[in-house]
């Protein structure tokens, strides 16, 4: 589908609002254009000597033209540019909804701030295309036919002198402004340079200050602005000629009116009334001949716009059922894992995981540990399929996760990622994160004791109750900031509120003390009795009562067992934990 | 609250007065924009005029001498009328232009200045934000603002003395519309303000649900959030919809409303008007004039609508800017800074010093306050080579950023030469020391530009030899152009060893007296790890050290070691004293070595 199809699939649903403005602009400019020929009227009879009731006669019509082409005029903006707005929230909508389904790759690749623009600046482009562009077009099209033709009725030879430096009008609109596009592309080119100095110098500036480089900073950030005033000369010299040659070039046509013009009324080929509307009409053709060249200007920027929404449109969602994954639609998964010579990377990048083996059965729990890039953190991600693993490597209960459907196999799971992100919302709003969306909208019920329970148990309750608003309290932004380990313990809440048959924890008590952390690892270990479990974490107290330990060291399991048998081997996971014991005892001091 | 929320008044006197305090340079440019719009206004105001003479001399009278001329003179005005607005309006833009560069800089200078301290609050994105859009907000004010508000207002009152002038009754009669104008006006102008204030609010909400959940798309995706959290984004944006067509609604009222006005004021003219003209007390060329005055008298007037949304950000934009031009420098050469004595030669002392980075406010007591480092004293001579250890947040960082005077004790005084950092010229302080610091800072430029920084005494020559002398030039060499290859945004392109090398080639290109080092805690690849070993003693070379050391090998060979346990100085001495102290030091020491096997000989 060509991205102007795409279009066409938002407009349709409202072509009929579409007509009606358009029948309004009919309408409008239909009676607009009857007030010149009053005018003509009065003043031929004013000269023919006519009596008063006639003249109020008149100026009361000329009043009710006015009052009707008004309310058509209220409707067609109120229908087109309402339309437009409706069609702005559709494709928002659509644009936002295709955003969930992206993965997390695409998030990574793109920065957010330029898909935030996509979703606003470039959209309002897209808006005005559809918007004030057509309906100024329509006018356009509308009173340039129709004034062209009345006023070739009055006098074909005065219409063809008067109109002659028009479409010089509509010609230095459309290259004008083309140029002045150009050369304000290049102004924003230069402000994201001088940005780009600001930014650099700003974001250094221990550095700047050190070397006391201020100076030459300075410099450096007068000549970007220097460079930016010249380029905005260069727009201000085409700029200051263009506005006013609109004026000069509406205005010869009033002048060939009033010269050419009077000469005809003097010769008798037209009368005064005439002469007078004939002004009138060469008026009411300057706007939309301005228009013109502003509307092609904003079709060719809409249209880019379009195109840059449509490339975000167009990336396929990169985790998407298999058509067999319906016969799993209604499962409930037990808990069985197993991680089958799993070998992954990403892209064509080394391996991150090698041979990875394991098995993990239900209801037990199981300790990733090894040192930052290890894979601990890619091979829970494998598993609640954030990436997707190789077919035939991962299985839940016996079944290969990419066979199960997305929704199944993630609501079996509850992660608390390593950094975990918290809406801005209220606390207990983020503990009932997952609970909501299961829930759905309104299903309240239940609710409040669930979220208590799982505040209880990541030791999230006794935080709370110091808080201003208790569980409505706002975090985030425009709330209470909460320290590391809140976050984390919050996270842990939501993870187990969702009461899942598979619980992640990846690293996610590095920020909590080792005090709170006993109190959450007691607790949670009745929670843990009933699901499994996998711990990710550097740190030995957090692992050491699991039923067992996998030491991950790039990419490979390279040590597996109890507590007390990797001890017993003396290997990474001893070493790790004299250093441990160590630091511990220095962290006391 | 969000800066971007801020929307205050239209007009504040105070904020004009101080913006206009910036024109003044350029009083010149403004005289002649305000003379080109007087001139211009002037060329508009007759063309109506010349209409009238057109039928009153020459259709009327069916005279045709003269009309050649007369068409002749109105293409001299239209001449004039585009010769004036071009001047007005380039005059107008490039003053416009220079006043943001006198803004940006003004802006920029102050952030120069400013103390650490300021840019500890605020992020920089924000900052860049003063820098650029709100100076960009002015802009607007000055070109299409304030100046043309002048043109605008000078040419209604044109018009309507003109008007009065050729027939004050009927002018009465056309001035009979002006008081539903103001009506209608203030009506929209009220209710668009408040409606443009609901959408700003909406639209804010729309980029702040976008910015979370975009950033936070995977945990949303993880717990299957996307319905429900798709009909909160539907919500908004059908609000953000809804209060936009509420908008639609006040600007569709408020055109056709002026162009009903202006319709009323037609009728009036053509009926009074046309009485006048049957009783020969109006002439049909006045009356033509009459009508195309009244239709240039409505277009400035709707015109106002625009300005007033430019006038009101604009208020917003330079209170925001005026905000950081006002905000105090504490830390700053004194009037009559102290010289060290001459033979000085860099004898550095802590001597009791306190200090938080949020200091205690003065007047309440010290409780509360978060102590970063406490009463610490130590001194450094000449030519010694001293280490700094501790934990995280022991406030091993914020003995270099004092030294540097990035920020000023709280307590105690730091001295170099015995004399107060703060008693001396705080670029000469700055100069004592060269800087490396733990993430490489790099600017976008070539690889010598990195170097020297903006220094122009330092020469492609000694740059080659500073980078040489750290190692730096093998590799330098082998990018396509040497000294002169373009180091991306953020050094991407470059490996962390790479850029560590860089800083250590940059430091000994300055060739301070003090090296002052944030050693990089990142691990490199073993060669690469040797090559820094290696280039780390170069630059130690011959220079008072202060180095923030995390690896042993640094430490070792250090005159004295300080180690920094919460903020207080718990153990000094060498390598080997601490060690035998079995404190803090010792132990430390126990947990890196382990990281390093090789060195396990240490252990006895």
């Amino acid at each position: 589908m060509t991205a102007f199809q795409r279009l066409l699939v938002f407009v349709r649903p409202y072509r009929r609002a579409f007509l009606v403005g358009l029948f309004c602009i009919l309408v409008t400019q239909s009676v607009a254009l009857t007030a010149p020929v009053v005018l003509q009227r009065t003043i031929d009879d004013l000269a023919a000597g006519v009596s008063g009731a006639k003249l109020t006669f008149y100026g009361a019509l000329l009043l009710a033209i006015g009052v009707i082409r008004g309310c058509f005029q209220f409707l067609m903006r109120r229908v087109i540019i309402g339309v437009s707005r409706d069609i702005e929230y559709d494709m928002r909508n659509a644009f936002f909804a295709h955003l969930q389904t992206l993965p997390l790759s695409y998030f990574q690749a793109n920065r957010t701030g330029d898909l935030m623009s996509r979703a606003t600046n470039d959209l309002n482009a897209v808006r005005m295309m559809i918007g004030p562009s057509v309906m100024y077009a329509a006018n356009t099209l509308f009173v340039f036919v129709v004034a062209i033709a009345l006023m070739l009725a009055l006098d074909p030879w005065l219409t063809l002198w008067s109109l002659l430096p028009l479409p010089l009008v509509s010609i230095s609109v459309k290259v004008f402004g083309s140029a002045i596009h150009r050369r304000f592309e290049r102004i924003q080119a230069q402000l994201s340079e001088l940005s780009a100095v600001a930014q650099e110098a700003l974001g250094g500036v221990r550095v700047v200050r050190a070397y006391g480089q201020e100076v030459s900073e300075l410099d450096r950030f007068r000549r970007a602005n220097q460079e930016y005033v010249n380029r905005s000369r260069h727009l201000i010299v085409l700029q200051g000629f263009f506005f006013p040659s609109m004026g000069l070039f509406l205005g010869l046509g009033a002048m060939v009116v009033l010269w050419l013009g009077s000469r005809a009324v003097v010769s008798g080929r037209i009368t005064l009334g005439e002469f007078v509307a004939f002004n009138a009409y060469l008026t009411m053709l300057s706007w939309p001949m301005i228009a013109f060249g502003w509307v092609t200007n904003m079709l060719q920027r809409g249209m880019a716009s379009w195109k840059r929404m449509v490339d975000v449109l167009d990336v396929p969602p990169a985790i998407h059922d298999a058509p067999e994954a319906a016969i799993y639609a209604s499962s409930e998964l037990r808990g069985d894992i197993e991680f089958r010579d799993l070998t992954f990377a990403f892209g064509s990048r080394a391996p991150v995981l090698r041979h990875v083996s394991a098995t993990i059965p239900a209801g037990t729990t199981t300790a990733l540990v090894g040192v930052t890039g290890s894979g601990k953190s890619t091979l829970v991600n494998l598993l609640a399929r954030v990436q997707d693993p190789p077919v035939g490597t991962v299985f839940v209960d016996g079944i290969d996760v990419r066979a199960l459907p997305l929704s199944v196999l993630r609501a079996a799971i509850g992660c608390v990622p390593q950094e975990p992100f918290l809406f801005s919302d209220t606390i207990a709003d983020n503990v009932a994160f997952g609970l909501d969306g299961r829930l759905g909208q309104g299903g309240r019920e239940g609710r409040l004791p669930r979220v208590l329970d799982a505040a209880a148990i990541a030791r999230l309750d006794k935080d709370v109750a110091d808080f201003p608003q208790g569980y409505d309290t706002h975090v985030g932004e425009r709330g209470l900031t909460l320290s590391g380990g809140q976050k984390q313990r919050t996270a842990i809440a939501r993870a187990i509120a969702i009461d899942p048959r598979i619980l992640i924890l990846d690293d996610a008590l590095s920020a909590v003390d080792t005090h709170t952390e006993e109190e959450i690892l007691t607790r949670l270990r009745d929670v843990m009795r009933q699901r499994t479990s996998i711990i990710v974490s550097h740190r030995i107290s957090t692992v050491r009562g699991a039923d067992q330990i996998l030491v991950l060291d790039e990419g490979r399991i390279i040590e597996r067992g109890t507590h007390d048998e990797l001890l017993g081997l003396d290997g990474l996971y001893a070493d790790l934990y004299r250093k441990q014991l160590l630091e511990e005892e220095l962290a006391a001091s | 609250m969000s800066d971007d929320e801020i929307l205050g008044k239209a007009y504040d006197a105070r904020l004009m007065r101080r913006l206009l305090t910036h024109l003044r340079p350029y009083w010149r440019q403004v005289a002649v924009a305000l003379a080109a719009i007087l001139v211009g206004s002037g060329a508009a105001l007759a063309q109506p005029y010349l209409v009238k003479l057109a039928i009153d001399d020459h259709v009327a009278t069916r005279r045709l001498e003269g009309l050649d001329q007369l068409a002749l003179v109105y293409v001299a005005v239209l001449v004039v009328a585009f010769a004036a607005e071009y001047v007005q309006t380039w005059t107008l833009q490039l003053t416009g232009q220079r006043i943001m560069f006198d803004l940006r800089m003004a802006v920029y200078g102050h952030l120069q200045r400013l103390d650490l301290r300021y840019y500890d609050r605020n992020p920089v994105g924000r900052l860049m934000t003063r820098v650029t859009s709100d100076v960009d907000v002015l802009n607007d004010l000055f070109t299409s603002g304030v100046v043309t508000i002048v043109g605008d207002a000078l040419t209604l009152a044109g018009i309507m003395a003109v008007m009065v002038w050729m027939d004050w009754r009927l002018a009465i009669v056309a001035f009979s519309v002006l008081p539903l104008i103001v009506l209608v006006t203030q009506w929209f102008r009220r209710n668009v303000r408040e409606s443009y204030r609901v959408v700003r609010g909406w639209i804010a909400k729309i980029n702040a649900f976008l910015q979370e959940n975009i950033t936070g798309m995977s945990t949303v995706q993880l717990f299957r959030r996307e319905a429900l959290n798709f009909a909160r984004f539907d919500d908004i944006d059908r609000k953000y919809r809804d209060a936009n067509i509420e908008s639609i609604f006040y600007y569709a009222v408020f055109y056709p409303a002026i162009e009903v006005t202006s319709a009323l004021a037609t009728a009036l003219i053509i009926w009074y008007g046309g009485f006048s003209v049957m009783r020969d007390t109006l002439t049909f060329g006045a009356l033509v004039a009459f009508l195309q005055y009244s239709q240039r008298f409505f277009r400035p007037i709707s015109d106002m609508s625009e300005k007033f949304n430019v006038l009101q950000s604009a208020m917003a934009s330079s209170e925001r800017m005026f905000g950081l031009l006002d905000e105090p420098v504490a830390i700053q050469s004194p009037r009559s800074p102290r010289v060290r004595p001459p033979t000085g030669l860099g004898h550095i002392a802590f001597e009791h010093v306190w200090f938080a980075y949020r200091p205690p406010t003065p007047g309440t007591p010290d409780e509360g306050v978060e102590w970063v480092l406490r009463d610490v004293s130590f001194d450094v001579r000449p030519g010694q080579r001293i280490g700094i250890v501790g934990a995280t947040g022991s406030g091993k960082t914020t003995i270099i950023n004092l030294l540097l005077r990035f920020y000023d004790v709280q307590k105690g005084r730091i001295t170099i030469d015995g004399v107060d950092l703060r008693e001396l010229d705080l670029q000469e302080v700055r100069s004592l020391f060269s800087l490396v610091l733990q993430d490489v800072h790099l600017f976008s430029g070539t690889i010598a530009d990195n170097m020297r920084l903006g220094e122009q005494a330092i020469d492609d020559e000694r740059v080659r030899r500073a980078a040489e002398a750290v190692y730096a030039h093998a590799f330098i060499e082998s990018m396509g152009q040497g000294y002169g290859s373009a180091v991306a945004e953020r050094g991407s392109t470059l490996s962390v060893g790479q850029k560590q090398l860089l800083s250590f080639a940059r430091a000994l290109a300055f060739d301070r007296r003090i090296l002052v080092l944030d050693e990089a805690t990142s691990s490199v690849d073993t060669d690469t790890e040797v090559l820094i070993q290696d280039a780390l003693e170069v630059l130690m070379q011959g220079r008072t050290t202060i180095a923030i050391a995390h690896r042993l090998s640094t430490i070792q060979d250090m005159d004295q070691i300080l180690v920094l346990h919460k903020g207080v100085l718990r153990e000094r001495g060498s390598h080997q004293e601490l060690l035998a102290q079995r404190g803090i030091y010792f132990r430390l020491f126990e947990l890196q070595y382990r990281h390093q096997s090789h060195v396990t000989s240490l252990k006895s």
